[in-house]
């Protein structure tokens, strides 16, 4: 990979830039380009109109781009790669505009700085998620690339005394068409930092894209093949040493007393760091770690929370249901609908508390000293991961650098900052660097876990069947209320609502009411999926229940209410068509459909399953259709697709955490299973054409996966799951 | 305790209890983090290296165990024609997302192609199974293994 040593980048000049971080609202007009083809015109947002304070060899129009007096070009990356191909994405959104080839640019990771990297999508939060990095970037990072080109263009223009629009800029160079001449963009970096910063910017148009639509290679993976990538994991500053820990088995639950004298005694462990909460063990290797965590005897004081069991939180999500919540959407007048409705159905939906499981279990190194700290880690979360090494440390924010590495699988899991906590805590009694790695047991039992949901539905339908009432409650956790509680307003916030709101279906009367209320003592933290991971399985479930209710096909009957959502009928039409919805298939097989608008993208999944008399389940295949907007990379739009099929399917067939004794009962991949690759369905992703603007794909997926193995189920089977994980039990009992 | 081991050709001496998983010799001793920690328990296959060619959990496999066998890690296993089939077909195929398991992944897939030069469906689930990817490439990690094989044809079918 070509990663610049990441040294000093957290304290470096850029942190003083006082730009404003979130992007000004934008004005566009049409213009005719240079080269005939159509533009926009875009005024340049307030951040990427300071130029940077570079050296004299470089040229550094804003903060995403640095082109060196040798020609190679340095991106600084907003968002942070975990798997999702941003980090090939956004270099294209770049480069594209620039007019420099992938190959020529080098990547770094952005250091922490709200003003200048904050996401859009995310409230000016410096953080990956959500499925927005394409999303928030798609107008800002484009932008960013063609201030740079026209300042070099500029630049070139003044040293030959031809007017600017006679020139253009292709491959790294500016071309004067007229002559020929042409010289490299290193040759131009002095003077280029000379040029004003265009107060405006033309965009190209779709027609004119080079690089965006193309299965561009990724970037990161060269690296990921031969053992060099550097995952936070992976650091080893001089004199690290390693720890790991045993935080408390309860939540809320504190240290009563350590015996440490064995733990001492074995080879290679040099100190025992108590914690109010935790204990760790700081050694030489992980080896050495682990062996003298296990040579503790730690009595715990359980506290509030000893007793805790999923079936009293599910019960009390169930009762919490009964209670009216705060409306989310209203649509006509769903009582007066239901009263003359000629059926009515209703059907009440569980689902469970879900952990992350990332490969790379939880880990973060820091180094505290008397002025100042270091911190590596892999965040998706830069910004909080420094503000909270500052404040465990107490030292000055300026005073505390993070560099931010690899991550080895995000999903929402390194969003949170407990980790960073974790080890700032630990390091504060080290003398030197100490690398805190979590055990896979300490990771899956101290996860920050996707909520579990109590569901309720009635709907009324019509004469032919069709729904004219839609009521739909739900009671559980709300992550945003404690993630960024300025978006939790009036019992209401858009994570908890997406997907149970705004339905591409055509509904008359439609209620949605939602219940917030958290379990006591567990941490609940977004997933991915986030919201939809809910409520697209409930939805889409219920759907099919109406139209098994109403003797119809499940595709069909979608169809029908679909007549004013015509990008959503053509994904459901095209994935019913390519998965050849209708044909027959064998007994104990079945076919399920769901169809999902969440990220701003249309997918729709049919999943085709087979139960054996045992009652397990096996996904056989998933066709998917997605209409995502104007695609930027069609294999990456494809992989994440098929990752996130594979994310779902896990969790609709095994997915579950539960708490006996307020303790986390999964312990490892044992317990808490992974599909494997004996187990994965074949997946075949279909791309609509649009130019519309992109979607998000890293998540999209997921979500609507779910209920399209349920779906799939019923058909097979004809019983219903309103409860995940599939209870492969209840499916081997005769219907 | 010291223990001379060979890694990818080199001798190693290193001063650690005999009950010492090479994972932790490979990574906090020898510094060689290629090799990946995923669970410790030989459940997910992140840590997998050859002890004379055979795909081994290194998570479990303890430091006295190994004696004179040859231990290859994703480090070297370019080094072998296996492997580099199986690296270039995680290049060409776009295997890699998140990466993190592809170390193990990518020692696994070389072993098997290098005891079975043609690995049909069956042979690829019985090899690879151990081996849990969270982003799951498991349908490219399919392709690519054929591809690698010289009989390109897929699993994973797209439009």
């Amino acid at each position: 990979m070509m990663f610049d040593e990441p040294g000093s980048i957290g304290a470096d000049h850029r942190d003083s830039a006082t730009s404003n971080g979130v992007p000004r609202r934008t004005f566009l007009k049409a213009g005719a380009a240079v080269g005939g083809g159509f533009v926009l015109e875009f005024h340049l947002p307030a951040f990427l109109s300071d130029a940077m304070a570079a050296g004299p060899s470089s040229f550094e129009p804003n903060a995403f781009v640095r082109i060196a007096g040798d020609g190679s070009v340095t991106m600084t990356m907003p968002y942070v790669e975990m798997g999702q191909g941003t980090y090939t994405s956004i270099p294209m959104l770049i480069a594209e505009e620039l007019e420099v080839d992938l190959k020529q640019v080098k990547l770094e990771h952005a250091p922490p700085n709200e003003k200048l990297y904050g996401n859009p999508l995310l409230g000016g939060l410096q953080a990956t998620g959500n499925s927005n990095a394409v999303r928030g970037s798609w107008q800002p990072l484009r932008q960013a690339g063609a201030a740079a080109r026209s300042m070099l263009i500029a630049a070139a223009a003044k040293r030959w005394k031809v007017d600017p629009s006679s020139c253009r800029a292709e491959h790294g160079e500016v071309v004067h068409t007229a002559s020929t001449r042409r010289v490299k963009y290193g040759a131009l970096v002095g003077d280029a930092a000379q040029m004003p910063v265009p107060v405006k910017v033309a965009l190209k148009g779709a027609g004119d894209f080079k690089l965006i639509g193309t299965p561009a290679k990724r970037l990161d993976t060269p690296a990921k093949v031969n053992g060099k990538a550097v995952y936070g994991i992976d650091v080893r500053p001089p004199g690290v040493k390693i720890a790991t820990l045993a935080q408390s088995p309860v939540f809320g639950g504190r240290v009563k007393s350590v015996d440490d004298a064995a733990a001492k005694k074995v080879n290679g462990v040099r100190q025992i760091v108590r914690l109010g909460d935790a204990v760790a063990v700081v050694a030489d290797h992980m080896g050495a770690a682990k062996k003298g965590l296990a040579a503790l005897t730690i009595e715990w004081d359980d506290g509030a929370h000893a007793k805790l069991d999923t079936h009293q939180i599910v019960n009390e999500l169930e009762q919490a249901s009964l209670k009216p919540g705060a409306v989310a959407q209203n649509i006509g007048d769903v009582d007066r609908a239901m009263a003359g409705a000629v059926a009515k159905v209703e059907a009440t939906y569980q689902i469970p508390f879900l952990a992350h499981a990332t490969m790379e279990p939880m880990n973060c190194t820091v180094h505290v000293r008397k002025d100042g700290c270091e911190v590596w880690v892999g965040t998706q979360a830069m910004a909080r991961a420094q503000a909270a090494a500052a404040k465990v440390s107490g030292l000055p924010l300026d005073k505390v650098v993070v560099h931010n590495h690899l991550i080895g699988g995000g999903f929402g899991r390194r969003l949170e900052i407990d980790g960073v906590i974790r080890a700032t805590q630990i390091a504060m009694q080290v003398d030197g660097p100490v690398k805190v790695v979590w055990t896979r047991e300490e990771d899956i039992q101290h996860d920050m876990y996707r909520p579990c949901f109590f569901d309720r539905f009635s709907a009324g339908l019509d004469q032919k069947g069709m729904p004219v009432a839609w009521n739909h409650r739900y009671a559980g956790s709300s992550v945003m209320a404690r993630w960024a509680p300025p978006f939790f307003q009036n019992g209401l916030d858009p994570d908890t609502t997406e997907g149970a709101i705004d339905l591409v279906y055509g509904l008359p009367n439609v209620h949605v009411e939602y219940v917030r209320i958290e379990p006591p003592g567990i941490p609940t933290a977004f997933w991915r999926s986030v919201g939809p991971s809910h409520n697209v399985f409930v939805v889409e479930s219920f759907m099919d229940e109406l139209a098994a209710a109403a003797k119809q096909d499940p595709v069909a009957y979608r169809r029908a209410l679909l007549d004013k959502s015509p990008r959503a009928k053509a994904v459901l039409d095209l994935a019913a068509q390519k998965a050849g919805w209708g044909q027959l298939l064998p007994k104990g097989v079945g076919r399920g459909i769901s169809m999902q608008f969440a990220f701003g993208s249309h997918l729709s999944h049919v999943a085709e399953v087979e139960v054996s008399k045992d009652g397990s389940v096996r996904v056989r295949r998933v066709t998917s259709a997605i209409d995502c907007g104007t695609v930027v990379n069609p294999d990456t739009v494809r992989a994440q697709i098929q990752s996130a099929v594979m994310f779902g399917v896990t969790a609709a067939l095994y997915g579950e955490i539960t708490l006996k004794d307020g303790r986390v009962e999964q312990t490892n991949f044992d317990t808490y299973r992974i599909l494997r690759m004996s187990e994965a369905p074949v997946v075949e992703v279909h791309i609509v054409q649009s130019s519309e603007a992109p979607g998000g794909i890293g998540e999209a997926g997921t979500s609507a996966i779910m209920p399209a193995v349920a779906n799939a189920i019923f058909a097979a089977t004809g019983k219903r799951l309103r409860r995940l994980p599939v209870d492969a039990a209840a499916l081997s009992q005769p219907a | 305790m010291a223990y001379t081991i060979k890694v990818n050709g080199e001798a190693h001496t290193v001063d650690v209890d005999r009950d010492t998983p090479l994972l932790w010799v490979l990574r906090d001793v020898l510094g060689m983090t290629g090799t990946k920690f995923g669970c410790g328990r030989a459940l997910c296959g992140a840590c997998t290296v050859h002890l004379n060619g055979a795909p081994t959990r290194s998570c479990v496999t303890p430091i006295q165990s190994i004696g004179n066998s040859a231990v290859t890690t994703i480090e070297a296993v370019g080094n072998t024609a296996a492997g580099r089939k199986i690296q270039k077909a995680w290049l060409d195929l776009e295997v890699v997302q998140c990466g993190y398991c592809q170390s193990g992944q990518i020692m696994s897939a070389s072993a098997l192609l290098a005891s079975n030069p043609h690995p049909d469906d069956s042979a690829i689930d019985d090899a690879m199974s151990g081996n849990i990817c969270r982003c799951g490439t498991y349908n490219r990690i399919r392709e690519a293994i054929k591809h690698a094989a010289g009989s390109p044809g897929a699993a994973g079918k797209e439009g």
